[in-house]
């Protein structure tokens, strides 16, 4: 499986769609637990970046990340736009120059896109975040790879990992952002940003699977 | 003069501390980034970075900034600096509204960058 640049591309205009489509529910999410915003935040970021993306010739991958993590920091407005933007830039970086990516590559982005955002929001795993989705999803890539499991196989895992954090953000007492001024009442609800994340991995799988 | 910018996700906050600080110490150039440019709450990259250019002298500013994404996004300003510009630009802290008139006060009497940021220990909160 090798993916190429202008199908990068167009899965990244897919991930725009889908968060475009679940604004209102990303921004209920938020709104329970924080400033109700995340939807709106990210709707707009990703149509920034639909918009740079346009006349793309697919040519770098790199490139493809970097501009599309250069819109998010410009666009979103709320702490997703740091925090997405640093993932797609460091991202960026370890796909620079290529064409076309295999699996291999993207495990090494997703590794580069978690690290990232674990340094920009100096969080780490259950402080109910974006890496509470990420981190499980990355493991479950890699260890899903390393007993050789297909792209398909390796990235329904992946997202099913993300699921199930996803699932125990609402165990957790927020310590990061906004809904950690809320302290235990942000029990109960699920954190936005690993809502988000795991929407975009969903995306991605389905994209590839079908 | 160590010049100074307000980061938050508010520009009435922004502009609101500028205006209180500048009431104390009219001559330290203060700049507000405040909100996003669409006129939504939240924070702006580029606007950050506008307004640390528009204060920026030899002396260094020094960054006030309100809740944690306000914090990410002055840190990526920061790396969006040249090299030579970014070492004397500085994130602090501390207390938005005392922070920003304790700093203009200090900023006025033409402290350097770091008696100030020592100054500004005093009105420090745990933000990040």
């Amino acid at each position: 499986m090798s993916v190429r640049g202008l199908r990068v591309i167009e899965i990244i205009n897919k991930i725009a769609d889908d968060i475009e489509k679940n604004k209102m529910y990303l921004t209920e999410l938020d709104a329970a637990i924080g400033d109700g915003d995340h939807g709106l935040n990210m709707s707009k970021g990703f149509l920034a970046v639909k918009e740079k993306l346009k006349d793309d010739d697919g040519n770098n991958i790199g490139d493809i990340l970097k501009k599309t993590g250069m819109a998010l920091v410009s666009n979103v407005g709320g702490a997703s736009g740091p925090l997405y933007g640093t993932a797609f830039m460091k991202a960026a970086m370890v796909v620079n120059g290529k064409k076309e990516i295999e699996i291999e590559d993207f495990k090494q982005v997703l590794e580069a896109a978690l690290e990232g955002i674990k340094i920009r929001g100096k969080a780490k795993l259950n402080e109910k975040t974006i890496i509470d989705a990420l981190e499980p999803a990355v493991e479950a890539l890699k260890n899903a790879l390393d007993n050789g499991s297909n792209a398909e196989e390796a990235l329904k895992k992946a997202v099913n990992a993300a699921e199930t954090g996803v699932e125990h953000t609402k165990d957790i007492i927020a310590t990061k952002g906004r809904a950690s001024y809320l302290g235990e009442r942000s029990i109960g609800h699920q954190d936005p940003g690993a809502a988000s994340c795991l929407l975009i991995l969903k995306t991605i799988y389905n994209e590839i699977s079908c | 003069m160590v010049g100074l910018v307000i980061v938050s996700h508010s520009q009435k906050i922004a502009e609101g501390a500028k205006e209180l600080a500048s009431q104390m110490a009219a001559d330290v150039p203060i700049a507000a980034a405040g909100g996003t440019r669409d006129g939504r709450i939240g924070t702006d990259i580029d606007k950050i970075l506008a307004c640390i250019n528009e204060v920026y002298s030899e002396d260094g500013v020094l960054v006030i900034y309100d809740l944690g994404s306000a914090y990410m996004n002055a840190e990526m300003a920061l790396e969006f600096l040249d090299d030579n510009k970014k070492e004397k630009v500085h994130i602090t802290d501390s207390a938005i509204i005392e922070g920003t008139v304790l700093a203009a006060i200090q900023c006025s009497m033409k402290k350097s960058i770091l008696e100030i940021k020592e100054e500004l220990e005093e009105v420090k909160i745990q933000k990040t």
